[in-house]
């Protein structure tokens, strides 16, 4: 069952599109509710389906087709690190090989307590404050340096 | 005119030193509030699209001002705007649809981030001129997913506008409505194409359509559609408010108006610059305070990936304008110059990019899907000295298979890299192949 507030929120979304155009709404539909719940699961895609009168394999298809989705549980704080070519070229191999250091885990892996997942992103379009990262999609983070992911990491406990 | 920008939190980037600088798009950021209304305001904003509804301005006429200014589309193929307006069917019974392109997700490409983050209401107001000149009278800007930030910066732009009377239904009293609202991507490089854009819209998986039809008659929910860029339309409100002719002239023939670059790699001040057309590169390098650590500049993609890399000797007797840059075979693309100094090593810059356009192939079209995988596969051979002579032309030859054979441009997006880094930088390519190693990093 869909939340009253996930409801909510995409019924604001739905008045941005044609009343017969339901379906238009489901890449925010994916984000509200992947929000709350931290990840996609089947049913979690079918309830979103369901709400917006589309056919599941077509939020499926939405759900795995954008690399922001997650299908498979992420821990509490999802860490995406851009390893892009503007990143790359200001270092941003160090930041990837401090985080799996300091985290203990390789990319797409969950830390034992459940906390971290790091992941390797794609271009965020944010190119000027390279090195930079995501914390659960919505939180960048640019500059970094090995001290400043330290103190990023130290807030999240 | 100030140098710094005041009260704007210190954690983001791009607060660059505007000296130097020619403001249209980013005008605001000579104030302390830059993204607010009353700013924008107060530079005389809004002040355009008020004239031009009141007075009933006929299209016509605000088209060729457009054509005047020789606006090219921002986005990266810098189709004059002008003529894509004039493409839009003028009569159409239903609705027509506007849109805004603000996914980007090219490599080195974070222009309009500072658009919708710093002056979103220019944005909406060129949006809304548009929309008064094509008949349009729903909108959506599509904002890349990850700088989740600057969406709510600009969906709460768009409130604070429709609150004042900027955007709604009978706006200064006429009986022109014009409804705008953001939408996002969430992680897909192809939906910056327009039409896997309007599929994205539509609430599918991001894939580029057949084309013909074009936008302009099949569009979003299949009705006449505008597509620009953020640049594009945040552009529009100065040549309504200075005129076509005072925007060209801002650049030279053939570019008009300015460019926002954005600038990223080995500098010592990335960020984006809004300078005139037609600067010269050294000019520009100059402006970003040089090559960071006082190093040699080797090499620069001018444009984005999508836009061939040129050696360091070759762009520093370029223009940065359409014109300037094709002269040297590769092109203005989106403005997105990426920097490299003489410790790169191209093999390892390219087998970087390869794996990009593999990771965001749609895998719609067989050459693109399964030739950018080969691409990467074969260049992650040579980085793990496993290399051998004839991979060379074997990847000059997959390229070339790519190019061309595609629904959409990502294909030859894909190509041009290996192309022009081969091209530019053979003997590197050879040495790494022949030592299992790179010729410039240190062992």
């Amino acid at each position: 069952m869909l939340s009253p507030q996930a409801i909510e929120k995409i019924d604001y979304e739905l008045t941005k599109y044609p009343a017969d155009q339901r379906q238009a709404a489901v890449m925010s539909a994916l984000r509200i509710v992947q929000t709350e719940r931290g990840w996609l699961s089947k049913e979690s895609i079918s309830e979103v389906a369901q709400y917006l009168s589309m056919p599941e394999i077509a939020a499926l298809e939405v759900a795995s087709f954008y690399n922001m989705y997650d299908l498979s549980p992420v821990g509490k704080y999802k860490i995406t690190v851009c390893t892009n070519i503007s990143c790359m070229l200001r270092d941003s191999d160090e930041i990837v090989s401090h985080l799996q250091t300091k985290l203990g885990v390789g990319f797409n892996e969950v830390t034992a307590d459940g906390k971290f997942c790091l992941k390797e992103g794609e271009c965020m379009g944010a190119c000027g404050g390279a090195p930079l990262m995501t914390v659960n999609n919505h939180a960048m983070h640019e500059f970094l340096t090995p001290e400043k992911v330290d103190e990023i990491l130290e807030a999240l406990k | 005119m100030a140098t710094k920008i005041k009260n704007l939190d210190t954690t983001k980037p791009v607060m660059t030193d505007l000296k130097g600088q020619t403001l249209v798009c980013l005008r605001t950021l000579t104030e302390e509030n830059p993204a607010s209304l009353a700013t924008y305001i107060k530079l005389g904003g809004y002040s355009a699209l008020k004239r031009i509804v009141t007075e009933k301005t006929k299209a016509t006429d605000i088209i060729t001002e457009v054509k005047d200014s020789v606006l090219r589309g921002r986005g990266g193929a810098g189709f004059p705007t002008g003529l894509k307006w004039s493409f839009m069917p003028r009569y159409f019974d239903g609705t027509k649809y506007l849109v805004c392109n603000t996914d980007e997700g090219e490599p080195g490409t974070f222009k309009d981030r500072d658009i919708i983050r710093y002056n979103p209401h220019q944005l909406i107001e060129g949006m809304a001129i548009a929309a008064y000149t094509l008949g349009a009278h729903v909108g959506y800007n599509y904002i890349h997913g990850e700088i989740w930030q600057d969406y709510e910066t600009f969906e709460a732009a768009l409130h604070e506008a429709k609150a004042a009377g900027y955007l709604g239904e009978n706006l200064f009293g006429t009986n022109f409505c014009f409804n705008l609202y953001a939408v996002h991507g969430y992680g897909a490089y192809i939906c910056g194409e327009e039409t896997a854009l309007i599929e994205s819209i539509e609430g599918k998986k991001g894939q580029p359509r057949f084309k013909p039809p074009f936008p302009a008659s099949y569009g979003v929910f299949g009705k006449p559609t505008n597509v620009n860029n953020t640049e594009s339309y945040t552009s529009i409100p100065w040549i309504m408010q200075h005129g076509g002719a005072a925007f060209a002239e801002l650049g030279v023939p053939n570019s008009g108006g300015t460019k926002l670059f954005s600038v990223s790699g080995h500098v010592e001040k990335p960020g984006n610059y809004e300078v005139k057309m037609g600067m010269p590169f050294s000019e520009l390098l100059e402006m970003v305070g040089g090559v960071w650590k006082g190093r040699k500049l080797k090499a620069v993609i001018p444009g984005g990936p999508s836009t061939a890399v040129l050696p360091a000797a070759t762009i520093m007797a370029a223009t940065m304008d359409y014109d300037g840059l094709s002269k040297v075979r590769s092109s203005l693309g989106a403005g997105s110059l990426i920097m490299m100094d003489e410790t790169t090593c191209m093999v390892k810059a390219l087998h970087r990019l390869s794996y990009f356009f593999y990771e965001e192939s749609c895998g719609q079209c067989t050459p693109c899907r399964e030739g950018t995988g080969w691409v990467y596969r074969i260049i992650t051979r040579i980085v793990n000295g496993q290399g051998k002579m004839e991979d060379l032309d074997l990847l000059t030859d997959v390229s070339n298979n790519i190019s061309g054979r595609t629904i959409c441009a990502l294909g030859e997006a894909a190509a041009t890299p290996v192309l022009s880094f081969i091209k530019h930088f053979r003997p590197e390519f050879e040495y790494y192949i022949q030592h299992g190693k790179s010729m410039v990093e240190p062992q």
